[in-house]
C-alpha cells in the first residue's frame, strides 16, 4: 500500500506526489473569474455598515438611529440591545490554559465601547453607500472612560480594570520551568541578555473580511457565504450562539482573497450580520472597508520579552530565561483565544537547541486596543527572534562565528525522538543537515569575505541566520482539549463517477495556498487516474466531510493523508469489482492511468470508465453479493504526537545605510524540512510568501497607537507593507524528514517562512552594525530606530514605562461633538 | 439630492450607457453597474493596485477615478484583456510559475505587468520590481511574479528574434 508514496517512484505513470504541478484553480483566477464573497449578488440582498467607536473606552449612554432611518434607502438600525436576545454571548477561554479569563462578548456591545473601531451599531440599507451615509447620522452619546493603553502598566494597582467582574486586567499567565535555571545563570561563563519588542501588526488580507448571510424563514435554514478558513467551525458557532441546530446552518466558502490566520476567528460584527439576516429574513452582506480592516481585523504580536541566555566556556548553551508580556485588547478572541500566542512563545523558545535549563513566562493582559489573536506563525516569529537574537549575542560574547555557535548547540540530527526543555515532543528534525545545506547554498565563507571587503569601503552589510522549529499537524491538544469545538480531524470522500473521473470532497479549505491542487495530486496517484480526471471540492459544510479547515499548517499533513487513504480505499473497492468482472483475485490488478492493468505484466485489461459504467448502469451483470462502493470516505487525526514539528533555517543578506538608517534587503535563503514535499512549486511559494510576511513585520508594519488609544494607521498610505521593489529574491532548499505518523509523511510548510524571517533580519542588521557597537531589538526596525541605535537621532521608542491610563476627555460627548484627537476618530465619525 | 449623470463609454469593446451617481468610483461602476467582478477593491486609497484597469490604453486605479469622468472613454478590464487573448502568455506564465495564490491581486498585477512589457520588452528584474511596486500581493512574496514576467519577456523576445 505504501509503495504509493515511495519517493523514488515519482516518474512512474500517474505518480503525482512530489511533482511541481500548477494549480487547477489558477486558470480561473488569472482571468479574474474567481468568485469571492463580494462577487455574490442575491435577490433582496441588503448591505450593512457599522457605527464604530471613536473612543478607546467609553460608556454607551444612548444610541439613536432616528435621523439615520430617515435617509433614503435605509431600512434598519440595530444596536447591541436589539441583537442580544437573539444571540448568546461568548467567552473566549480554553480550559487547558489554566486560570485564563475573559469577559462575555456580544455581537454588538451592550454597555461599553472598549476599543477604537469596535462595531457599536449596524445600519442596514439598500446599498453599502446608503448605509455608510446613514452611519454618520446615528447619534451615539458616550461617556469617555479611562483607557488602558500601555500593556506595561495594565496590571498596576492604579490602572482601571477594563472588565470589573474579572477583578484585574490579567487574561492569562504561565511559567514553564525545567531544570535549575538560577543555578545555571549563577555558574555561567557568559550571559547574553536583551529586551526584545515585537511590533503590533496585522494580516492585511487584500480581500477584506467578507460575509453574506441569508436566512430562509420557511425552512429555518441559515446559509452563510463566508471568506473563512474554517467553515465547519463557523457553522458550529452560528448554530450555537443563534440557537439553531447545526444541521440548519450551511457555511459556503468559495474563493478567499488571502487569510493568513486573519479569517479563522469569530468577529462580533460578522456574527451581527448573521443575526440581522435571521431577524430580517433576507440576505445581508458585509464587506469590511480598509479602514474597518485596520481597526477590527485581529492584530497580533504586541510583545515585550526580557530574555537572557547562559553559556559555558565551551560555547554550549546552559540556560534560557524569558519573560514575555503581551497586550491582547479588551477581549480574548473566540474561540481560539488570545492567550495562545503568548503560550506559543513559552512552548517554542529555545526550540532548536540542546540545553537543559529553561524558564519561560508569559503574561497576557487586557488593554483598550484592537483584539489580537492568531496570525500566520502564531508566536513562532517572536520565540525565534528572541532565541536567535540571544544566540547571536552569545556567539559574539564568546567571539565565535554564529554558524559555529549554532553547530555546537543545535539538537543533533540523530538524537530523535526527543523532548525539548519546554516539553515539546520532536519525532524527527534535521537542524544540522539544514544548516549545512544553507551554508552551502549561500556560500557563507564567500559572503563573509565580501562583507569584510565592503566594510573597508564604508559599505555595511550584514548576514543574519535563524534556525527555527514550526508546529504543524496539530492534534486535539491544541484546542479540542480546552473545550473548543475545533476539529483536529479531517476527512475526505473520494468517488469514481460513471465516466471514470474522480471527485474528492475534503474538509480542509483552499485559501490560495494550493490545498485543492495537492489533494488532486494525492487522489490522482492514490486511485491511479490521470490528474486531469480529478475534481476537488472544498468549502461547503453541507457537502464535504466534517473537518477543521485551514490553520496551523494542517492542510497537507491532515487533509492530505485523509485524501490519500480515501483514494486508496476507493481503488481497493474498484479492484475488488475488477477481480469479479475479470475472474481473478483482487490482488491480480492495479489501476494505472485510468486503466485496470494486470499487476504483474502491466497489461491493460479494461478502462476504469468501463468498470464504472458497468457498476452504475449494468449492475445486474455483477455477482449479487459483490460490494460496489465506488465512493469511500476516510478521516485522519494525529495520535502519537500532539504536533508534527518541522524545522528549518533562514539567512538574510542586507545592507544598512548608516546615514539614513534604511535597510536594503539583498538576498534571502531558507532551507525547510516539512517532511514529504507533495508539490515543490507550491511549497516553495508558501515559504517565500511567508518570508515576505515576516519581513513586513520586521521592517515596516506597525499598528501605532496614540497614548489615548487612538489607532494612528488607517490606510495603506500610513501602514507600510512589503512591496515588490523592496523585496529580495529568495532561494529555497529542502531537507525531507517525513513524519512516520502517516503514509504520506507530510508536515506543514505555510508558516515556516514567517517564523524565521524577522530573526534573520534582526541578526543581519545587528551584524551590519557591529563595527559601530549598535544593536536593535525592537521591531519594526525602522530607519529611525536604527539611527537611534547608532546615536544619530534621539531614542523615541521604546519609551520608558509610563502611566497606562489616559482620560480621553472629561466631558460627555454627543455624536457630532469632536471626540478625542485621532485619525480614526475623524474617519469613523464622518461628521 | 440626486447628482446622477448620463455617461456613454466603451467597456471591453462594447458600448455602454448608464446613469451614474457623481460619487460612483470606476471600480464600483464596473462591479456594481456592469457586474464585471474581475476588478477588485483592495485599499480604496490608490495604494494596492487591486482595482487596476485600462482607460484609453493607460493603466489607472479604479478607486481613484470617478465614473462620470469617463464619458466617451475606452475602458478595458481583466475580462476584456483575457478574452482578447493578449494576456494569454503572461497568464500561462503566472499559472506555470505559481505566481498567483489567492488570486485577488492577480488581475491588477497582470495588467500592470502587461503595461511594463508594452513599453519595455526586455526589463531587468529590478525594473520589473519597480514597475509592479504599486501592486500589493500578500501571498507570493513577489519572487514568483517577477519570474513569470521575466519568463514572458524572454519567450516573447525569443519569438520575435533579437
Amino acid at each position: 500500500m505504501s509503495d504509493i508514496i515511495d519517493p523514488g517512484s515519482v516518474d512512474r505513470p500517474n505518480s503525482y506526489i512530489g511533482k511541481s504541478l500548477p494549480r487547477p484553480n489558477a486558470k480561473t483566477l488569472v482571468e479574474g473569474l474567481g468568485r469571492y464573497v463580494d462577487d455574490i449578488v442575491l435577490p433582496r440582498m441588503v448591505h450593512v455598515a457599522f457605527v464604530r467607536s471613536p473612543h478607546a473606552h467609553a460608556r454607551l449612554l444612548a444610541i439613536d438611529g432616528t435621523a439615520a432611518m430617515a435617509l433614503p434607502g435605509v431600512m434598519r438600525v440595530f444596536t447591541g440591545g436589539d441583537l442580544s436576545p437573539h444571540c448568546e454571548p461568548w467567552v473566549a477561554t480554553l480550559a487547558h490554559l489554566k486560570g485564563m479569563k475573559s469577559a462575555p462578548q456580544h455581537p454588538l456591545p451592550l454597555e461599553r465601547a472598549t476599543w477604537v473601531g469596535e462595531a457599536l451599531a449596524a445600519v442596514v440599507a439598500e446599498s453599502r453607500a446608503a448605509a455608510e451615509d446613514a452611519v454618520a447620522h446615528v447619534r451615539v452619546d458616550y461617556e469617555p472612560l479611562p483607557a488602558v493603553v500601555d500593556m506595561e502598566g495594565a496590571l498596576l494597582a492604579a490602572t482601571p480594570v477594563i472588565h470589573a467582574e474579572l477583578g484585574d486586567n490579567l487574561c492569562f499567565e504561565r511559567v514553564n520551568e525545567t531544570g535549575k535555571v538560577e543555578e545555571a545563570f549563577a555558574h555561567a561563563h557568559k550571559i547574553a541578555e536583551a529586551t526584545f519588542y515585537s511590533g503590533r501588526h496585522t494580516g492585511l488580507t487584500l480581500e477584506p473580511r467578507s460575509i453574506l448571510a441569508d436566512f430562509n424563514r420557511a425552512s429555518g435554514r441559515l446559509t452563510v457565504y463566508h471568506s473563512t478558513q474554517a467553515p465547519h467551525m463557523m457553522q458550529g458557532v452560528f448554530a450555537k450562539h443563534m440557537r439553531l441546530s447545526e444541521g440548519d446552518v450551511r457555511v459556503i466558502c468559495g474563493d478567499v482573497g488571502g487569510s493568513y490566520g486573519i479569517k479563522v476567528h469569530v468577529y462580533p460584527d460578522e456574527v451581527a450580520v448573521a443575526v440581522i439576516a435571521k431577524l430580517m429574513g433576507r440576505p445581508v452582506k458585509f464587506i469590511a472597508d480598509r479602514l474597518e480592516s485596520f481597526a477590527s481585523d485581529i492584530h497580533a504580536r504586541d510583545h515585550r520579552i526580557r530574555a537572557r541566555m547562559a553559556v559555558d566556556a565551551t560555547g554550549r548553551i546552559t540556560a534560557i530565561d524569558v519573560d514575555d508580556l503581551t497586550g491582547i485588547g479588551p477581549y480574548s478572541v473566540y474561540p481560539r483565544t488570545s492567550a495562545v500566542e503568548g503560550n506559543q512563545v513559552v512552548n517554542l523558545v529555545g526550540g532548536p537547541y540542546d540545553f537543559a535549563n529553561l524558564r519561560a513566562r508569559t503574561t497576557v493582559v487586557f488593554q483598550n486596543k484592537t483584539p489580537t489573536c492568531q496570525y500566520r506563525a502564531v508566536g513562532h516569529p517572536i520565540a525565534t527572534a528572541v532565541t536567535e537574537g540571544l544566540v547571536d549575542l552569545a556567539a559574539e560574547v564568546l567571539d565565535l562565528d554564529p554558524v559555529e555557535f549554532r553547530r555546537r548547540n543545535l539538537m543533533k540530527d540523530g538524537s530523535y525522538p526527543r523532548t525539548s526543555p519546554a516539553g515539546m515532543k520532536f519525532e524527527g528534525l534535521s537542524h544540522e543537515a539544514s544548516l549545512t545545506k544553507l551554508v552551502s547554498m549561500m556560500d557563507y565563507p564567500a559572503l563573509r569575505s565580501e562583507q569584510e571587503r565592503l566594510r573597508q569601503e564604508g559599505v555595511h552589510r550584514g548576514i543574519g541566520i535563524a534556525s527555527f522549529i514550526e508546529l504543524t499537524n496539530p492534534s486535539p491538544f491544541m484546542y479540542g482539549v480546552g473545550g473548543a469545538r475545533i476539529s483536529a480531524q479531517d476527512g475526505c470522500s473520494v468517488r469514481i463517477d460513471p465516466d471514470g473521473s474522480v471527485v474528492a470532497a475534503s474538509g480542509v479549505t483552499e485559501q490560495g495556498q494550493g490545498t485543492e491542487a495537492i489533494l488532486r495530486q494525492i487522489v490522482a496517484e492514490a486511485v491511479g487516474v490521470p490528474i486531469a480526471d480529478v475534481r476537488v471540492l472544498t468549502g461547503d459544510t453541507l457537502i464535504t466531510p466534517y473537518g477543521g479547515g485551514t490553520w496551523a499548517c494542517r492542510g497537507a499533513g491532515i487533509g492530505g493523508e485523509a485524501a490519500l487513504r480515501a483514494g486508496l480505499a476507493v481503488k481497493d473497492a474498484a479492484l475488488k469489482i475488477a477481480g469479479a468482472m475479470l475472474q481473478a483475485g483482487p490482488d491480480a490488478f492495479d489501476i494505472v492511468d485510468g486503466q485496470i492493468v494486470e499487476r504483474t505484466s502491466g497489461l491493460a485489461r479494461m478502462p476504469l470508465a468501463e468498470l464504472a459504467r458497468i457498476v452504475y448502469f449494468r449492475g445486474d451483470t455483477l455477482p449479487p453479493d459483490l460490494p460496489r462502493e465506488l465512493m469511500q470516505t476516510r478521516h485522519f487525526i494525529t495520535k502519537e504526537y500532539p504536533f508534527a514539528f518541522t524545522n528549518g533555517v533562514q539567512a538574510c543578506w542586507l545592507e544598512v545605510d548608516v546615514d539614513t538608517g534604511i535597510v536594503r534587503l539583498l538576498k534571502h535563503w531558507c532551507v525547510e524540512d516539512c517532511g514529504r514535499v507533495i508539490n515543490p512549486l507550491l511549497v516553495d511559494e508558501q515559504v517565500r510568501g511567508g518570508i515576505v510576511q515576516g519581513l513586513g513585520g520586521a521592517l515596516y508594519e506597525h499598528c501605532i497607537y496614540s497614548p489615548e488609544g487612538q489607532l494612528l494607521v488607517g490606510s495603506m498610505a500610513d501602514y507600510l507593507v512589503p512591496m515588490a521593489a523592496e523585496m529580495p529574491d529568495i532561494e529555497v532548499g529542502h531537507v525531507e524528514t517525513p513524519t512516520k505518523e502517516s503514509l504520506l509523511g507530510a508536515k506543514g510548510a505555510g508558516e515556516a517562512g514567517t517564523a524565521g524571517a524577522p530573526a534573520a533580519v534582526m541578526n543581519a542588521i545587528n551584524d551590519a552594525l557591529r563595527p559601530f557597537g549598535a544593536k536593535v531589538f525592537a521591531q519594526p526596525f525602522t530607519p529611525e530606530r536604527i539611527l537611534a541605535a547608532l546615536g544619530k537621532v534621539p531614542t523615541r521608542w521604546p519609551e520608558p514605562a509610563r502611566s497606562s491610563t489616559r482620560m480621553m476627555s472629561p466631558a460627555r460627548t454627543g455624536a457630532l461633538a469632536p471626540p478625542a484627537p485621532g485619525f480614526l476618530s475623524r474617519l469613523f465619525r464622518r461628521a | 439630492m440626486s447628482t446622477a449623470v448620463d455617461i456613454s463609454l466603451t467597456v471591453n469593446g462594447e458600448r455602454v450607457s448608464r446613469r451614474v451617481e457623481a460619487r460612483r468610483h470606476l471600480v464600483d461602476f464596473l462591479r456594481l453597474d456592469l457586474e464585471l467582478m474581475g476588478t477588485r477593491t483592495g485599499c480604496e486609497h490608490g495604494m494596492c493596485g487591486a482595482c487596476t484597469v485600462r482607460v484609453n490604453g493607460n493603466i489607472v486605479r479604479g478607486c481613484l477615478l470617478l465614473a462620470v469622468a469617463l464619458d466617451g472613454a475606452d475602458v478595458e478590464t481583466i475580462e476584456g484583456a483575457s478574452q482578447s487573448g493578449e494576456l494569454r502568455d503572461l497568464q500561462d506564465a503566472f499559472i506555470a510559475r505559481n505566481a498567483c495564490q489567492c488570486g485577488y491581486c492577480t488581475p491588477g498585477m497582470l495588467l500592470t505587468a502587461a503595461d511594463l512589457l508594452s513599453v519595455n520588452p526586455r526589463p531587468t528584474r529590478a525594473q520589473i520590481r519597480e514597475h509592479l511596486c504599486g501592486n500589493y500581493c500578500r501571498c507570493t512574496g513577489y519572487h514568483a511574479i517577477i519570474d513569470a514576467v521575466e519568463a514572458t519577456a524572454a519567450s516573447r523576445n525569443a519569438k520575435s528574434g533579437p
